[in-house]
């Protein structure tokens, strides 16, 4: 019996955060692993990406005030812990390099896009 | 030839890091390991290549007490969720148990404060290996776990008791049973307040004086993990009881388990009378007996932060500089460690820097301690009068049980966890509807009883567990 694991248990399939739903948390996976993907208009599912252990999502609620862009549901069993836009933000207040990681990230992701908006536009 | 003071004998260069600077930190607890780990992180994203030796004797692979730090061993809500964003993880190998709640205990009743959204966001770990007589070591040392972190980074670990400090050029020098190290560009003491090392610092004429403490009374008491799971669940249980000269008291679940924390006088006879009490009682097994040999430690507590902690290439992180009252002091080494830390790379390691980026963090720390004191000075008021006791229980437990706001749970909660500035909590209690509403409990409490009503079978609240 695993008594130590932190944050909450979703089930496979179990939606973590729904496209269109207003947001004030950003996520990190302590175990297991989710896909995220958007619905398009004609309610067809289209998979971004599949997420694994320390990697986090839904940081956009922390900087905007925007709708979740993506629907995040687990895959298998995951285990996911919040981190809330307050929280961070005070913390981000007094220590700015706190937010290193979370831009880190995104600049990642930029770049992976890069990469695939070149592989559309080329047609490779 | 070594100076024994550092006045007057700075060599006159700019005081920071550069390529090849040596770093020396006294003290391997997460003070000392934070530091080292973001200083090491900080530098190594800048292309600066610097050389950090930690000093400390103790092996936290060890049970208690060689390897203990001596402390109720939480680490705050907030805290997880800063050590997450920073990439640290809290594996469920050194968490000994995710607390998803805190359960209120007072005479008239007890009540459970849920986090806002049902998940494990406090962890509850040891800071050593275990207490003494622990026959299992299936969790490692949360210590020890941020020790091998910073070495991770590339800290050096030197397992030597520092006897001393020198100066040699305005640098300071380490002395150990080895001898004397090689001076150091920075110094970071990050020992504690429960090690005689800080009277060194005392007598260097730096300014500096050491924190101001109060003593507290930690003890381990073993229930198996299944009956902690059956009897305390994943629940951090805290008692506000009328009890002459004990302030505060918490029961914290762990693996196979309990540690019992005690603010206050304490002796032997008031720990036993706490665990007589019926609030105590009703959270343990009825068959619980205490063993004869425990693990148990009067460890102080820093109550009110250093004076001058820092001077020209020196730095005092932690509780050697400033914590939170009561609160969250792991949190607070991680607050003082990672700003000394990033002063230092970026700003300098002169006493001129400290005091503009360092000095800040650890003032907002004792100025919200001050705030700290006047709240909990009003939990006093609470724990020894029974209309305000049961006034805060039937508005918390109204307030779990509904949909509505949650004023007094999350002031509570924010009290208990340390996850709140004290500033933040005083500020919510001070709004017109929550002081209208704390009043309306009260008075209807005073009502009940002046026209002789019960409140049942006298206990206010939910029954837990």
């Amino acid at each position: 019996m695993e008594t130590g694991g932190l944050g909450k248990i979703y089930r496979d399939g179990e939606v973590i955060v729904r496209q269109g739903e207003a947001g004030d948390c950003m996520f990190v996976i302590q175990a297991g692993e989710v896909e995220v993907f958007r619905e398009d208009g004609k309610q067809r599912e289209v998979r971004l990406a599949v997420l694994r252990e320390k990697d986090f999502f839904g940081e956009m609620a922390l900087f905007d005030r925007e709708v979740r862009s993506a629907t995040v549901r687990a895959l298998a069993e995951a285990r996911v812990l919040t981190v809330d836009r307050k929280s961070f933000l005070r913390r981000v207040h007094e220590d700015p390099s706190l937010a290193f990681r979370v831009v880190e990230q995104m600049s990642h992701r930029i770049r992976e896009l890069d990469a695939e908006l070149t592989r559309l536009k080329t047609g490779n | 030839m070594p100076n024994s003071t550092p006045a007057g004998e700075n060599n006159g260069g700019e005081l920071k890091l550069d390529d090849g600077s040596r770093v020396a930190v006294i003290g391997g607890a997460p003070a000392g390991s934070f530091f080292s780990y973001f200083l090491l992180q900080t530098a190594q994203r800048i292309g600066l290549d610097l050389q950090v030796d930690i000093y400390e004797p103790r092996d936290f692979s060890l049970a208690a007490p060689q390897g203990c730090n001596m402390c109720g061993g939480i680490v705050s809500e907030s805290l997880v969720q800063s050590l997450m964003v920073e990439g640290i993880e809290m594996p469920p190998n050194v968490v000994q148990r995710g607390i998803d709640s805190y359960v209120l205990h007072m005479a008239e009743g007890s009540v459970r404060i849920d986090t806002p959204l049902h998940e494990k966001r406090i962890a509850a770990v040891h800071r050593g290996n275990g207490p003494r007589g622990a026959k299992e070591h299936e969790w490692r040392s949360f210590d020890g776990y941020l020790l091998e972190l910073a070495a991770g980074k590339g800290a050096r670990v030197a397992r030597e008791r520092v006897d001393g400090v020198a100066w040699r050029d305005g640098k300071p020098q380490i002395k150990t049973r080895g001898g004397l190290s090689q001076p150091y560009d920075l110094l970071a003491v990050g020992t504690g307040v429960n090690s005689g090392a800080l009277k060194i610092f005392e007598e260097l004429g730096l300014g500096y004086q050491a924190p101001q403490t109060a003593k507290t009374y930690i003890r381990e008491l073993y229930l198996g993990r299944e009956m902690i799971e059956k009897h305390l669940g994943s629940s951090m249980h805290v008692f506000l009881l009328n009890m002459p000269r004990l302030e505060f008291a918490a029961l914290i679940p762990k693996g196979d388990y309990v540690t019992l924390v005690l603010l206050g006088e304490i002796d032997a006879a008031l720990v036993e009378t706490f665990l007589a009490a019926p609030a105590v009682s009703r959270c343990l097994p009825a068959d619980w007996r205490a063993v004869k040999e425990f693990c148990h430690c009067s460890p102080k507590i820093n109550i009110q932060s250093a004076v001058q902690p820092f001077a020209d290439r020196i730095v005092f992180i932690g509780d050697s500089g400033a914590t939170r009252l009561y609160k969250d002091g792991i949190g607070a080494a991680y607050r003082t460690s990672k700003a000394a830390a990033l002063t230092a790379v970026f700003d300098g390691v002169s006493s001129e820097a400290f005091r503009r980026r360092y000095w800040p963090v650890c003032r907002n720390i004792s100025t919200d301690n001050a705030l700290g004191k006047l709240i909990f000075l009003v939990t006093r008021h609470i724990q020894r009068w029974p209309h305000d006791r049961r006034a805060v229980l039937r508005m918390v437990s109204k307030e779990q049980q509904g949909n509505g706001q949650r004023r007094m749970s999350m002031v509570l909660w924010d009290i208990f966890t340390g996850s709140a500035p004290y500033k933040d909590i005083l500020l919510r209690t001070l709004r017109p509807a929550f002081l209208a509403r704390v009043m309306w409990f009260v008075a209807t409490d005073f009502w009940i009883k002046m026209n002789g009503g019960s409140h049942g079978n006298g206990r206010v609240g939910q029954d837990i567990p």
